[in-house]
């Protein structure tokens, strides 16, 4: 069974002679389990599917099915018990005077978790991070744990999928390898499945599966990781994509 | 080298007073600057950003420099009336910033930015100042440079932004470029093209280059030799083409915490930070 299920996907910003079309009949399918990515330039669109899939965009038109459910103007409770987004920059996405505790507690009160005490300390521990950062503020962490702590926020409601929008384009190399080792983890023990968004051709290629390349809004191609490998890429942007990514000295 | 190098750095701290006393983030950094690409890499907080400012003594209160010397092809820029340093900044030694939508004045043209750029450190009319900025358009790969002259920053994106950046750089013919992470803000495909035209106008015009990145990979293959900072130290320097017999942990620890297309691993290395690094003097990169 596939996890999501995209059909014809359009998604504008804007009316009548201001509309822009960000994406263009866009479909794809994830599998349950699967990790799928989305690469390409700023504005091709990328970010803009998963806003859509994740409700935050009200303007779209096609199919959309996520994790059995058919998507419609809105969405239901249940929906964003089984979907959760992790978003680009820790330094915004948190709030700078709820500590951690308050983030993730009210995470889950507002999905009506039990045993929300115990289950901050489960959380906490599988982003690794320990009993010791609860009561701390964003200010008091680096990059990389305020990371951690978007993430755990995202787990607070026992989701299925994850939603990734470049979740570590904002940390430096050494903690961007902490964090992608921490959700190739979180995937194995969760069962999760997840779409991600990332300029990055490497980060890409660690986490995911199957990558989708946009350009202007549209797929220019959808291929697995191995054929990106053996650069059997068909599109001509592909290719100038992946040789100017292509930049290891080992 | 021989003769006397463009730039020439020994035991350059940069210092902030604090409530809790005084934090070092620049701790005796020795390097020299030659006609040459020198790379300096480093995490957030190693103060390789801190050491290209403080060349051009851009630390703002309470920061504050130290060095044994600094000096510009000979001439001691430490100790130099702000006026010279004026005269300096952007005459002699240019610095390309991070994200041209910060750096660009958003309610001047393209093009009167430009000539403000070089009328600040040259005698020129009107006329020969505009004809001069359309030169350099050109030369950083813009076409239909009439028409980028007369457009506001907001109007171009960010890769031409930063083009932009680099031609008004250029214009008044420094012998120093320091260009701090000057393409992460932008596309990978777009960041090549970038990176060509630094390198060509660097080479063409036998610049010196001072290249402040995070990206280890990018400055092994862009640059002729690379400093490596941690904790405001150098802790390891080589040639580019060297990089790979890099033998300090902490080299090794990034250049394999890059998830890499081509090998791909199932767990990335994660650094383990020894204190010790912290602790250990600085090396020096004169030459």
């Amino acid at each position: 069974m596939s996890a999501i299920t995209i059909k014809d996907l359009t998604v504008w910003f804007g009316t009548g002679a201001e509309r822009n079309d960000a994406v263009k009949d866009v479909s794809f399918d994830v599998a349950d389990g699967e990790s799928f990515g989305l690469v390409g330039e700023s504005g091709s669109g990328k970010s803009t599917i998963l806003r859509a899939i994740a409700g935050l965009v009200p303007t779209w038109s096609g199919e959309m099915t996520v994790a059995g459910e058919t998507l419609g103007p809105k969405r239901s409770k249940a929906f964003y018990s089984k979907v959760q987004m992790v978003f680009q920059d820790p330094y915004a996405s948190l709030h700078p005077r709820q500590t951690v505790d308050r983030v993730l507690s009210e995470a889950m009160r507002l999905h009506g978790v039990e045993n929300i005490d115990s289950r901050i300390g489960t959380l906490l521990d599988d982003v690794g991070l320990g009993p010791g950062f609860r009561f701390r503020y964003p200010h008091q962490l680096s990059g990389g744990q305020r990371q951690r702590v978007a993430i755990a926020r995202a787990l607070a409601c026992d989701p299925s999928i994850l939603l990734l929008d470049e979740p570590t384009s904002a940390l430096d190399v050494s903690v961007q390898a902490e964090i992608l080792n921490l959700l190739v983890d979180l995937r194995h023990e969760h069962k999760l499945t997840y779409i991600m968004v990332s300029h990055d051709l490497g980060v890409v290629g660690h986490l995911c599966e199957r990558i989708g390349v946009m350009k202007d809004g549209r797929f220019e191609e959808v291929l697995t990781v191995e054929d990106m490998r053996a650069f059997k890429a068909t599109s001509p942007y592909t290719r100038h994509l992946l040789e100017s990514s292509i930049n290891s000295i080992r | 080298m021989t003769d006397a190098p463009l730039l020439d750095v020994e035991n350059l701290w940069v210092k902030f007073r604090t409530r809790t006393g005084v934090f070092d983030a620049v701790r005796g950094v020795s390097f020299t600057l030659g006609k040459e690409r020198l790379g300096i890499v480093g995490e957030s907080g190693s103060g390789k950003s801190m050491t290209g400012r403080a060349i051009l003594r851009l630390i703002r209160p309470p920061g504050f420099i130290e060095a044994d010397k600094l000096e510009l092809k000979g001439e001691d820029i430490l100790n130099a009336p702000e006026k010279r340093m004026r005269q300096l900044r952007g005459g002699r030694v240019s610095m390309i910033m991070q994200d041209p939508k910060f750096s660009l004045n958003p309610v001047m043209t393209v093009g009167q930015q430009l000539v403000e750029a070089l009328r600040a450190h040259e005698k020129v009319s009107r006329s020969e100042a505009r004809q001069r900025a359309l030169e350099v358009l050109d030369e950083v790969a813009i076409r239909d440079v009439d028409r980028v002259y007369d457009l506001y920053p907001h109007e171009v994106s960010g890769g031409m932004g930063q083009r932009i950046m680099i031609a008004m750089m250029l214009l008044p013919n420094p012998e120093i470029l320091i260009a701090d992470e000057p393409t992460s803000a932008l596309d990978v495909s777009v960041q090549l093209q970038v990176l060509d035209i630094i390198d060509k106008l660097v080479s063409d015009r036998g610049m010196g280059l001072m290249f402040i990145s995070h990206d280890l990979n990018l400055v092994a293959k862009f640059c002729d030799r690379i400093v490596i900072m941690y904790a405001g130290r150098i802790v390891e320097t080589c040639k580019a083409s060297e990089l790979r017999n890099a033998s300090h942990p902490y080299t090794l620890g990034l250049l394999n915490s890059v998830p890499d297309l081509e090998h791909p691993r199932d767990r990335l290395e994660v650094l383990k930070r020894d204190p010790a690094w912290r602790e250990a003097p600085s090396v020096s990169a004169r030459q």
